[in-house]
């Protein structure tokens, strides 16, 4: 059963039910959080680390998006620290792969993007890995670009939980780990794919993305599909 | 041992081990009985065809009143292969190799002849120790479950489930202040506690051994599951009768195919002899316990990467809570403790919490096994007291270093722990103080390190073993120990200024503060210990280019650092 | 968990060693958490992982073709490469690589041109690197086909390896 609690969040006194996350009350009452792995109506994994916020009392960072809200909780979601350890993980998904907006498809649409403006990321100071990643365009419709691919598991996800084809995983560990489609097949000969195109709807970056669709087009992209944003899980 | 003999370098093959594994039993009481080691360390020297020839040799001598036997670690590793007498309180160290002792003395001290060997007593490897966890283990064949109960074994769990209640049980482990042995240190009562009031799932409750002992240069549970696995099943079967279990598990090691092999052989004569499996000592109680085997990753030794590797999927960890204690496998409550952690159980209950409570410090309790290795005399297994304090510990228990060469360090907790340095060496060994000198218990790994052993070399060998295991799953850890390596290297190779080395701190921070999971939270500690520790050796490497301990390739010039987008080439 | 609807199909040959295969699915009820001791029987039978085994492990326990290939390529036990006649494992645990193990790589680079996870070109050593094989008294270890070296120098590896 779901009861009533009462936190402070950034000094406001907000209210949430029980089974809510700090992120989804934050949300609810417009103190924003960014994200890149969260997407409303998939399992969170609380794999991005952005949404990491302070609770008083506590020298441990929690993320937001998987955290249960508790009675009298007081969270602090900007500190100084907060957005430079935020400005920190930008900065490595940039440096992670080969991301050059100008040539994107997903430029002036990508999440990735728009969270290195709000954050005011203006330059780098590590070094750059950029492995020798591969672009997949065997599928009569979509493209694959590894390059611009941060590992969010969205499209893994919402292929296993919503399309139930599960065609998505991550293949190896650590700096080798890749999004792959079925056996590491390329995508086009996947057998299980079904060509629903919800992976692509919710790649929060240029990594997979329509064909004949041109670099920087810009109008936004198009809204996720409906249902996903149907709180199917709270059913 | 270089250039040694023949027996050197064969390991056990099974089957032909099998034949002649059977011990040599006198018919009446044994005078003099050899226990011949028979872990992975001596075996390598050839303990097994030493244990057949020795066998033989006692026969033909005639002697009607001496037992051979195979037993479990005899701890000094490097000394091996090891045989005790325990009658004549002597070990025979090296035996038949070049320096070491030869077959003939320990033949003619068994058969009544000169006492040869060395006095246990004045040595004092062995006698510093105090003995609860590796009580058994140079004493019975890790092989028969009949010498283990012959020694006293099962008789706390068959206490446990007469006379006491699973709360009663509980209530012991809660007063000796046992705490969890792979690393974190977490009340082991409280935990059990936990996972017993917890709601039972919709396949009741489960109970899991952690022996995925990955950390590099630790090899005590390898030792307790070659040495003595009933010790181990047996507290797992008190642990499932306490919090109402039905089903475990055992993840070990694909590393370790002898302790896996010794560990399947203990649950098949286990659950035979009704210890295990279904109506345990022929209550209603059922326990079935299964092996299940790692595939080589280190990051499943954290508790939610195992139970998703357990489950037959990539081990990657997942954000706490919930805590497997309320749902763990398959969503259902699960108790987690790691292979020492269990081998603690038996003994904790048989004579009781408080006796247990009598060793060690106020707040760590009981014993510790450490595997004791590197830059040290005497490498190989121990079990000490907590709250010895390091010194004792490397220069009486390990010998000193090697003639001529100086201390520098002491490496414990792994890759997650770090580096302690000479003036610390009279800290005491617990969970606080170590922890308070910026390294952690850890599972029990301690590496003692002289002069010719570089620091920020070492910090670099840790980071590099995190950046291949991290499982890739969150950004911190995945790209963040990448760009560490990348930064370590760079300081290694007398490329850095202080710039760089000011980064490595600052990321070093927010990767300790952001990773997912103990093994990105952990990465940064080795750098943290040696930077506070021993910053001169990276002031060495980063002001005059040079490696102290002449460990380093020193390539050339430091380069400007870039701070903008675009001036960063070359790096790599 | 429940038990899946898929169960025993046929072997994608008749090679006999896919009945070891079959043996432990069918201990195992063909449960799709028994994935990973499946594909450790499977290389024990074959030496290494290829597509047709993954498919076909995959499709009889019903778990998808890209979870089978997340999960092999996830653990560094798992090949899915055929390996040499004989397999060269060398320590690089901690104990080890102070005592000197990063010299026997080197000089396993130099002679045999493999590097770790390589198998030299005539196909007769697979060079690997271990983490910590517990064998850390007696550093830097080397298992070299299933038997356990302590102690080893280059020149004494070398020499082991000739006599292969």
């Amino acid at each position: 059963m779901s009861e009533v609690r009462t936190l402070v969040i950034d000094g406001r006194d907000v209210a949430a039910n029980s089974d809510q996350t700090l992120l989804s009350v934050a949300r609810e009452n417009g103190i924003a959080i960014p994200t890149l792995c969260h997407l409303e109506g998939l399992t969170d994994i609380g794999a991005c680390r952005l949404c990491m916020v302070e609770l008083e009392g506590s020298k441990k960072l929690l993320p937001a998006c998987v955290t249960q809200v508790q009675e009298g909780m007081r969270v602090v979601t900007s500190s100084e620290r907060l957005l430079e350890y935020r400005r920190r993980v930008i900065e490595m998904f940039f440096l992670e792969r080969n991301h050059v907006c100008a040539v994107c498809v997903a430029n002036n649409s990508c999440e990735l993007q728009s969270a290195a403006r709000a954050l005011s990321l203006t330059h780098f100071e590590l070094a750059p890995l950029h492995p020798d990643v591969a672009v997949d365009a065997t599928h009569e419709r979509f493209v694959l670009d590894q390059n611009r691919c941060i590992l969010c598991g969205r499209c893994v996800r919402v292929c296993d939980e919503i399309e139930g084809a599960h065609v998505w995983d991550i293949r190896g560990r650590g700096a080798n780990a890749r999004l792959v489609s079925d056996m590491g097949t390329p995508w086009g000969e996947s057998t299980t794919c079904t060509s629903c195109g919800k992976c692509v709807q919710v790649c929060p970056t240029g990594a997979l993305f329509e064909k004949g669709r041109s670099v920087a087009e810009p109008k936004a992209r198009r809204p996720y599909v409906p249902y996903l944003v149907g709180h199917h899980r709270r059913a | 041992m270089t250039g040694a003999s023949g027996t050197e370098g064969a390991v056990a093959r099974p089957t032909r081990a099998r034949r002649q594994a059977e011990p040599l039993v006198p018919q009446g009481p044994a005078r003099a009985s050899a226990h011949v080691c028979q872990a992975a360390g001596c075996l390598s020297m050839g303990s097994d065809t030493l244990f057949a020839e020795l066998k033989e040799r006692v026969l033909a001598s005639g002697a009607r009143d001496v037992a051979v036997k195979r037993v479990g670690c005899l701890g000094l590793c490097s000394a091996g292969p090891l045989v005790e007498v325990p009658e004549q309180g002597r070990m025979f160290e090296r035996l038949d190799q070049p320096g070491g002792v030869p077959l003939d003395e320990l033949v003619a001290s068994l058969t009544g002849g000169a006492l040869g060997g060395r006095e246990l007593g004045e040595e004092p490897f062995y006698s510093r120790q105090v003995k609860v966890v590796l009580e058994r283990s140079g004493r019975v064949d890790p092989e028969k479950i009949e010498d283990y109960v012959a020694d006293g074994g099962y008789e706390a769990l068959t206490k446990a489930m007469t006379t006491m209640s699973p709360d009663e049980v509980i209530d012991e482990v809660v007063k000796s202040g046992l705490r969890g042995r792979g690393g974190a240190g977490y009340p082991t009562g409280l935990k059990w506690r936990t996972v017993a009031k917890a709601a039972a799932g919709p396949e009741g409750k489960y109970v899991v051994c952690n022996a995925d002992e990955g950390d590099p240069g630790a090899f005590m549970d390898r030792s307790v599951l070659e040495s003595c696995p009933q010790q181990v099943l047996e507290g797992m079967a008190i642990a499932a009768y306490a919090v109402g279990a039905s089903r475990g598990y055992v993840y070990a090691r694909a590393e370790y195919p002898l302790a896996v092999k010794r560990l399947t052989t203990a649950i098949r004569q286990a659950e035979r002899e009704g210890y295990l499996g279904r109506e345990v000592l022929g209550t209603r109680f059922d326990f079935q316990v299964e092996v299940r085997i790692g595939a080589g990753a280190f990051v499943c030794g954290e508790e939610t990467a195992l139970l998703a590797s357990i489950q037959g999927g990539r081990g990657t960890p997942r954000p706490r809570p919930p805590y497997p204690a309320t749902s763990g496998l398959w969503g259902c409550p699960t108790l987690i403790n790691n292979v020492e952690t269990f081998a603690n159980i038996a003994s904790l209950v048989e004579r009781s919490g408080e006796a247990f409570a009598s060793i060690g410090t106020e707040r760590s309790k009981g014993t510790k096994v450490f595997a004791l290795t590197g830059a040290v005399t005497n490498t190989g297994l121990i079990e000490v007291p907590m709250g010895l304090s390091l010194r004792e510990i490397v220069f009486d228990i390990g010998g000193g270093l090697a003639e001529g060469r100086k201390f520098k360090a002491v490496q414990t907790g792994g890759p997650s722990g770090g580096c302690i340095p000479e003036h610390l060496l009279d800290m005491t060994v617990d969970y606080e103080t170590l922890s308070q000198a910026g390294s952690i218990m850890g599972s029990g790994g301690m590496i003692v390190m002289d002069d010719t052993s570089c620091m920020v070399d070492v910090a670099r060998y840790f980071m590099d073993f995190c950046r291949e295991e991290s499982c890739g799953k969150c950004l911190p850890c995945r790209v963040g120990t990448q760009e560490m390596y990348l930064l370590l290297n760079r300081i290694c190779s007398g490329r850095a200024g202080m710039v760089h080395l000011a980064r490595l701190e600052e990321l070093a921070t927010m990767v300790r503060a952001t990773s997912l999971c103990g093994l990105g939270q952990g990465a940064p500690n080795p750098v943290f210990s040696t930077l506070r520790y021993f910053r001169d050796e990276y002031m060495a490497h980063i002001q005059d280019q040079v490696c102290p301990a002449g460990v380093c390739q020193i390539e050339g010039v430091p380069a400007v650092a870039g701070t903008h987008a675009g001036s960063h080439g070359g790096e790599r | 968990m429940a038990p899946t609807t898929v169960a025993a199909r046929p072997a994608p040959s008749d090679d006999k060693r896919w009945r070891q295969v079959d043996v432990r699915m069918r201990r195992l009820g063909y449960r799709p958490d028994g994935l990973i001791e499946v594909l450790h029987t499977a290389q024990e039978a074959f030496g290494y992982l290829d597509d047709e085994a993954l498919h076909y492990i995959g499709d009889c326990l019903g778990v998808p073709p890209s979870m089978v290939y997340g999960v092999a390529t996830f653990y560094s036990h798992f090949t899915l490469e055929p390996q040499g006649e004989h397999t060269c494992v060398v320590c690089t645990g901690t104990a080890c690589y102070i005592n000197g193990a990063g010299a026997l790589v080197k000089e396993l680079e130099a002679r045999l041109g493999a590097h770790p996870g390589e198998t030299t070109a005539d196909g007769k050593v697979s060079v690997l690197a271990a983490r910590c094989l517990g064998a850390c008294s007696m550093a830097p270890a080397v298992v070299v086909d299933g038997e356990v070296y302590g102690k080893v120098g280059p020149e004494r590896l070398l020499g082991i390896l000739e006599e292969l």
